[in-house]
């Protein structure tokens, strides 16, 4: 898939309820490229003092829009936040290998902002005739806006750590998880969420895919920074990643 | 009409511009952003005899305006180079200069000994200044006597253009590129990396398990400006200068120092279209200040 350096137009930016950033950015002129579930973009942040783009997982891709969900996890995140309707954004993508999209029964687990792709990746789904199943797992109650999304395209189950919301417990303990029959779990959130959801998959012998977000500098494969240890030696999370199939990893 | 080849010696190019090694990958990396063609070359990956792994993740840490890197030449080998991606490359109008690394003299004589077998290769960069890696590299680097010692070995086995990284973690970078200047080196290039570290504040220890790593970007730039001034009034060969260039007005200063070719490193992280960027701006730059070949500028600043 060919990759641009495009110059993006911030076309709505709010707070979600959760503290989420959530932006909708589109081209100035022309088409937003072609764009796969799982892969990222590499944000250029110029009004942060951070040298390098930061890497963005695609929340949300249409013919002339890109949306995306930031968390605010450090300078450059957030910096975003003193972008305003009107302001433009570097953004180079698509980026990576996302998500495979030929099984018929997904289970996706997203962890926190991890969800991101996860909306993506179901509306595909749900565009190719297949209802992903979704569970969510947050600390506290997630935004009412990303869960009325998700059920728009996907039957959605949520967990909260402080029972505040569904089911109260980890992803992995959820019911569904524990018997529903699924012919593949994609997965994206904090590390140790996506080991013990590797881990159950393979007790329950299901293929399962996660989603790495390595510390990166180029996003092209070109400066070696972000390797993740696979079967194979050590690979690039940018390109030969973000999602890895598990067998492939030393998990 | 501006002219804007430079030779460095035997070796022209039709721009001053080149990547550095490391931040390019072999090219293909960049071929959706920008036409390689347009680069005055550009340089791969630093090349060893044998694969290596590289070092532990994590390798790289952000600092201010720059980032240190711990990568620890993670590359496939000379033979893979040989068989696999040269083939990719060959045919390019441009000049790939191939970055040469090895933790022993035998390692780099063996690796340009099977680079002179490759037409399209007229010119490799001799590592000798990786700060990230246990044996050799650096090691050769740091001092006038190995740095001599390499590249002599090397220049035996090589006929095509030689140009010698240079360390900038010496205490005389000028006698370094003396040196190797002595006895047969085409041209020198300045700066590698320097040795820097960062420590986590909550865990209390180094940021990066290799404990140090090399500092590149905008936050090396002055101190590498002020190395090539000092190199070109210590030899006669050309110097390509490079360390934190991040846009036109960055690569003029080099060049005035005396750098006759530059590299662009961490900035290709920033902008993947940074090099026909800056291509485009020494044009414009010696239009707007009546400089018809831009020769004349290399060194002015003296």
């Amino acid at each position: 898939m060919k990759k641009y350096q495009m110059e993006l137009v911030v076309k709505e930016i709010y707070f979600l309820s959760d503290g989420l950033l959530h932006m909708v950015l589109e081209p100035e002129n022309g088409e937003m490229p072609a764009m796969s579930p799982g892969q990222f973009v590499e944000v250029g942040v110029e009004k942060s003092k951070t040298l390098l783009n930061r890497p963005f997982s695609i929340y949300n891709r249409n013919d002339n829009q890109l949306e995306l969900l930031v968390k605010d996890l450090g300078a450059a995140s957030s910096a975003l936040r003193e972008y305003h309707h009107g302001d433009k954004l570097r953004v180079i993508g698509p980026l990576g290998k996302g998500f495979f999209t030929d099984k018929r029964k997904p289970l996706l687990i997203g962890g926190g902002v991890g969800i991101a792709p996860l909306l993506y990746l179901a509306r595909i789904y749900k565009e190719l005739g297949v209802e992903a199943t979704i569970i969510f797992g947050n600390r506290t109650a997630p935004s009412a806006e990303i869960v009325d999304r998700l059920s728009k395209v996907a039957k959605v189950e949520i967990c909260t750590d402080d029972g505040s919301m569904g089911f109260h417990g980890l992803v992995t303990d959820h019911p569904l998880f524990c018997h529903g029959a699924f012919d593949i779990v994609q997965c994206c959130g904090p590390l140790p969420m996506m080991k013990g959801v590797a881990a159950k998959s393979r007790k329950e012998a299901l293929p399962c895919e996660v989603s790495l977000e390595n510390k990166m500098a180029c996003g092209l494969g070109a400066c070696l920074c972000c390797v993740e240890p696979t079967e194979t030696g050590n690979r690039c999370v940018c390109t030969d990643g973000p999602v890895f199939n598990i067998n492939e990893l030393k998990w | 009409m501006v002219d804007l080849g430079v030779r460095l010696g035997d070796l022209w190019l039709k721009n001053p511009v080149l990547t550095a090694s490391g931040t390019f990958g072999h090219g293909t990396e960049y071929s959706d952003f920008i036409d390689l063609e347009r680069l005055g070359g550009f340089i791969v990956k630093g090349t060893t005899l044998l694969p290596r792994e590289g070092n532990p993740y994590p390798r790289m840490i952000e600092t201010p305006s720059g980032m240190l890197n711990a990568v620890g030449l993670q590359n496939k080998g000379i033979e893979y180079f040989c068989e696999h991606i040269y083939p990719a490359l060959s045919g390019l109008d441009t000049e790939v200069i191939v970055n040469v690394c090895g933790s022993s003299v035998e390692d780099y004589v063996a690796v340009a000994e099977r680079l002179e077998c490759l037409d399209e290769i007229h010119a490799i960069e001799l590592n000798i200044s990786c700060p990230n890696v246990k044996e050799g590299c650096m090691a050769f680097g740091r001092s006038a006597e190995g740095a001599a010692a390499v590249t002599a070995a090397v220049r035996k086995a090589w006929s095509g253009h030689l140009m010698v990284k240079l360390s900038p973690n010496v205490a005389d970078i000028a006698e370094i590129a003396r040196a190797v200047e002595a006895v047969g080196a085409d041209s020198v290039s300045l700066i590698n990396t320097l040795l820097g570290m960062s420590i986590d504040v909550e865990r209390r220890r180094p940021s990066l398990p290799n404990i140090t790593g090399g500092l590149s970007g905008p936050a090396v730039r002055p101190i590498a400006v002020r190395m090539v001034y000092d190199v070109f009034k210590a030899i006669n060969i050309p110097i390509v200068g490079l360390g934190g260039i991040a846009c036109t007005r960055d690569a003029l200063e080099f060049i005035m120092a005396g750098a006759r070719a530059i590299e662009i490193g961490t900035a290709n992280f920033v902008d993947p279209e940074i090099t026909v960027k800056i291509i485009d701006g020494l044009n414009e730059f010696c239009q707007n200040h009546g400089v018809s070949n831009i020769n004349e500028l290399v060194g002015c600043a003296h």
